[in-house]
């Protein structure tokens, strides 16, 4: 067992980290901002130093950021052990070791557990292996996505048009690359902003000129004999002539290692408790194993503590944060992790940002500016409170809903706020029945 | 629950404390956010200013106050009942209110506007005018004596040097240093004005305005490298300036930089006259000036207070501002919040992470920001280095009758001679 020696500086202590990313990273500078002297160990199966990934959608994709400046900015001196390109391949709780992919065990005394999730793979058999075919979760994967779009290719399709999916979409217009978009939902962002807004990201799209296919699948991708990419199958019988095909379906969490170690985890993610604390299989807590960052799934106080993870760089970094805290502090001093979800988003020029659970949302109205212009805010309303606040280009606002989604305010909002839209109405946020049940 | 408390606003305006206002606003933080006599609301520590400042339902735009509408429905009236008396009366001039006093989404094209034209360059480009305008002021008194801070060389200077910005021509400026003081008046919340002030203000305006359309016509025909024929051509996609608006902006530009540049480097110099520690440390650093502008803007800045109109009823704090009041937000206070500044009522020139808000925040954050820096910078600086044995003649000196654009009317100071 670890030993909680309360503020010492736990010289003989060794903690090791799994998945050396942005809560990997920042968890370890947490801790040794605590004061914690002794021995951290971080483990990672990417080969690279921790690195930032919202750009590899975006800058990276553009030419505007070489992928070398993608590395996350060290902001603490970690003296850590770094284990790189080589993955945990296995959890013993009692024994409290790691097996590692290189054959070696871990022995450690506390555990953080963030190793985030990687992006939904396309099945080989239809098509995920042709040249051509491209995910994007990785630098390598950015880096050689960047590579292909600088050569202008014909026509790029993009499976899928969640964030990722509607960012590297903006990017191909920007590059001047003819784009296809395939989204299953009604609308682009349906499962993160509902059809509402998404009607609204659908009429941005059209106007760059994205050649948008809503309530569409891809059925299959086709190549030629030496196994290039050329065309895409879809769901409404069409077939699109293609060069390059992007795989944007969403993420998987990277669980499948802690199959056989007892604790709470499937491809929903791993479950811990309000101090980040995670669970085994009983739903007891386990000590000394902590979790944080995408693949953590945690009791959400807005909504009545249901589980949820959130795949935001905001919370890998306040996740990070708690489970450090915590780490080092007695039971009775853990803090409680009450984190209000934020993400953004550049696409198209505008500057979409949002705070709190707007999938969580029955309703949505545009409460200030004005949607023609793309320049609004809108709250999103779950039985009588305010649950979210979405804008665009008018994130100097949000911080105010924030407060508002913290208090509880009421929904609809009184806020009479100077630029508020003529005829406020509030509508169905239209989600994928779903999606509230995640 | 809403406390009526004993701390009355009105303190802030008696003479009594403008020399010193910090302990008064060290009791108002007692109480965050308080109701006052009048139905307004005192905001006095830093993270309710703020978050005020942030908030979409308080607005700028005083006609939207229930004090205002009550004001202009009496003033309404007077003009009726004088008509009905078969007097002459004069209609008033409608005026576009400049953006400072507007809400978006029009202050927000107005802003961009003028953000797009008070370019770093732009401003990078003045510094040498600055140096040069402060060195023929200084020049003046090169054998020693009695210098007047404030209207030897802190007044002239910002008039001066807004018009350059502008495209005023040099011949037309004396106009402005007129026009310049009745007007400023027009941004305090605090004063009451007598009937002859507000017809000193009327005119100014009106002939401001007038030359300024004039000023206009000659740019529209001759467009220079200067802000207003920039603003003039400025393309928005919600729309140009109209002519008035111009106008209206230009006034605001020459007002708002007016007396808030003033009181900064009259109050730098104070300050560092008062400390020989301060004064010889900002010798030796030149460097240390930039740190110590910002320090002053928290510890003794030129704006005090701001006011706004709630939009709806506002929670904070444990009270409910109802919809419609006016919100008083101490600016000033706020940056003298202990919470949130460590050592909060000492003066510390190299104090770092200094988040004041002697430029405000959020969306009316002062648009002249780099501009009042360079020119106090460059004021401050040449003060500190250039004057032989300075000494303040009068401490305090005498404060002009103003608790919200706070600063000495006179800063009358003894030395020796110039360094070159
Ligand atoms: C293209 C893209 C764009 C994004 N844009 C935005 C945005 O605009 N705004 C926003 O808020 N968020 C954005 N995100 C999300 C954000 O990047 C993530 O929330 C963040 O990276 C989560 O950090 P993490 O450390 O929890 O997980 P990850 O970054 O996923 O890191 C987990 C690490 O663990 C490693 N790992 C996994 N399994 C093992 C194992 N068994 N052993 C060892 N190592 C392992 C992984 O390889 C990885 O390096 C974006 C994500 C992507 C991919
Ligand atoms: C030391 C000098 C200055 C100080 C302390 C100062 C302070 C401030 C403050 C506190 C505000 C916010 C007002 C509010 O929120 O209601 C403001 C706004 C403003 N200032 Fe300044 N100012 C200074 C110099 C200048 C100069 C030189 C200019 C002109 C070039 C200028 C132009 C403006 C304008 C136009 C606004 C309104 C911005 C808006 O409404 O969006 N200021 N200033």
């Amino acid at each position: 067992m670890s030993n909680h020696s309360s503020q010492g500086l736990r010289k003989d202590e060794h903690i090791v980290i799994v998945g050396a990313s942005l809560a990997g990273l920042r968890a370890a500078e947490a801790l040794r901002r605590r004061d914690f002297a002794g021995q951290i160990t971080i483990v990672g199966d990417e080969k690279y130093a921790p690195y930032d990934r919202p750009p590899l959608s975006k800058h990276v994709l553009t030419g505007h950021l070489p992928i070398e400046h993608t590395p996350l900015a060290m902001l603490e001196d970690v003296r850590a052990t770094w284990i790189l390109g080589v993955a945990a391949t296995a959890l013993d709780v009692e024994q409290r070791q790691l097996s590692l992919s290189n054959g070696e065990r871990l022995h450690f005394d506390q555990l953080l557990i963030a190793t985030g999730t990687r992006a939904r793979p396309w099945p080989e058999e239809r098509g995920g292996k042709l040249d051509g075919v491209f995910l994007i979760r990785d630098r390598d994967d950015s880096q050689q996505l960047r590579e292909r779009l600088a050569r202008k290719p014909g026509r790029v399709l993009i499976a899928g048009g969640g964030f990722i999916g509607c960012e590297v979409a903006s990017v191909c217009r920007e590059l001047d690359l003819e784009v296809t978009l395939v989204e299953r939902g009604p609308t682009p962002l349906y499962g993160a902003l509902g059809s509402s807004m998404g009607s609204i990201v659908a009429r941005l799209q059209q106007q760059h000129g994205v050649d948008l296919r809503t309530r569409t699948t891809v059925e299959s991708f086709e190549g030629d004999a030496a196994g290039r990419l050329c065309r895409a199958r879809l769901s409404d019988g069409s077939v699109v002539e293609i060069d390059v095909a992007i795989v944007a379906l969403g993420a998987l969490h990277n669980t499948e290692w802690l199959q056989g170690s007892g604790l709470a985890a499937d491809e929903r993610g791993l479950v811990c408790d309000t101090y980040s604390r995670v669970l085994d299989a009983q739903g007891q807590v386990v000590e000394g194993i902590f979790t944080a960052g995408d693949v953590a799934r945690w009791p959400q106080h807005l909504c009545d503590g249901d589980l949820i993870a959130v795949e935001h760089w905001g919370n890998a970094v306040d996740q990070a944060e708690n489970a450090a805290g915590n780490m080092l502090s007695a039971e009775t001093d853990y803090r409680a992790y009450k984190h209000i979800p934020a993400f953004w988003s550049s696409q198209f020029g505008i500057n979409i940002k949002a705070v709190g659970l707007p999938n969580r949302g029955d309703e949505v109205m545009v409460t200030q500016g004005s949607v023609e212009r793309y320049r609004f805010v809108a709250a999103y309303g779950r039985q009588g409170r305010i649950i979210a606040a979405v804008s665009f280009d008018q994130g100097r606002w949000l911080e105010a809903y924030n407060t508002l989604i913290e208090e509880g305010a009421t929904y609809p909002p009184q806020l009479a706020a100077a630029d508020q839209p003529e005829n406020m109405q509030s509508q169905p946020a239209g989600f994928p029945a779903m999606a509230r049940h995640a | 629950m809403t406390q009526k408390s004993k701390i009355d606003f009105k303190q802030i305006l008696d003479h009594s404390h403008i020399a010193n206002p910090y302990p008064l606003y060290a009791q108002f933080r007692e109480t965050p956010v308080a109701l006052q006599e009048d139905g307004s609301y005192l905001v006095s520590t830093y993270n309710e200013v703020v978050s005020l400042l942030h908030d979409p339902r308080i607005s700028s735009d005083m006609r939207k106050s229930d004090a205002q509408k009550r004001f202009m429905q009496q003033a309404k009236q007077k003009r009726e009942e004088m008509i009905a008396q078969g007097q002459q009366v004069e209609e008033p001039e409608e005026i576009v209110p400049a953006f400072i006093f507007q809400d978006p989404p029009n202050h927000d094209r107005l802003r961009r506007i003028v953000t797009s034209q008070l370019t770093p360059e732009r401003v990078e480009n003045m510094s040498s005018h600055i140096e040069q305008i402060v060195k023929e002021h200084l020049d003046k008194h090169a054998q020693g004596g009695q210098i007047d801070i404030v209207d030897d060389l802190a007044y002239p200077l910002p008039v001066t040097v807004i018009c350059q910005l502008l495209g005023v021509p040099r011949e037309d400026e004396a106009q402005f240093h007129a026009w310049a003081e009745p007007l400023a008046s027009v941004l305090d919340p605090g004063q009451v004005q007598t009937e002859e002030q507000q017809k000193q203000i009327m005119q100014a305006g009106r002939q401001m305005r007038e030359y300024m359309g004039q000023l206009l016509q000659k740019l529209k025909a001759q467009p220079g490298d200067n802000l207003l024929s920039g603003m003039m051509a400025a393309d928005d996609i919600d729309g140009a300036m109209s002519p008035r608006e111009l106008i209206s902006t230009a006034v605001l530009l020459l007002i708002a930089g007016h007396e808030t540049t003033v009181n900064l480097i009259t109050n730098g110099t104070l300050a560092m006259l008062r400390s020989p520690e301060l004064l010889e440390r900002l010798r030796q650093d030149p460097e240390l000036i930039i740190t110590y502008v910002e320090e002053l803007l928290r510890y003794d800045p030129p704006v005090h207070f701001r006011t706004r109109t709630a939009l709806a009823d506002i929670q904070i704090a444990g009270t409910t501002i109802p919809q419609g009041a006016t919100i008083i937000l101490v600016l000033a206070s706020g940056s003298h919040d202990g919470q949130r500044f460590e050592r909060s009522e000492e003066l510390i020139p190299d104090r770092q992470g200094n988040e004041h808000l002697g430029f405000g925040s959020g969306l009316h954050y002062c648009v002249g920001a780099p501009l009042a820096r360079v020119e106090a910078h460059i004021a401050l600086g040449e003060i500190s280095r250039r004057l032989i044995e300075p000494k303040l003649a009068l401490d305090p000196p005498p404060y002009r009758d103003n608790a919200a654009l706070r600063g000495p009317r006179h800063l009358p100071v003894n030395f020796k001679g110039l360094r070159s």
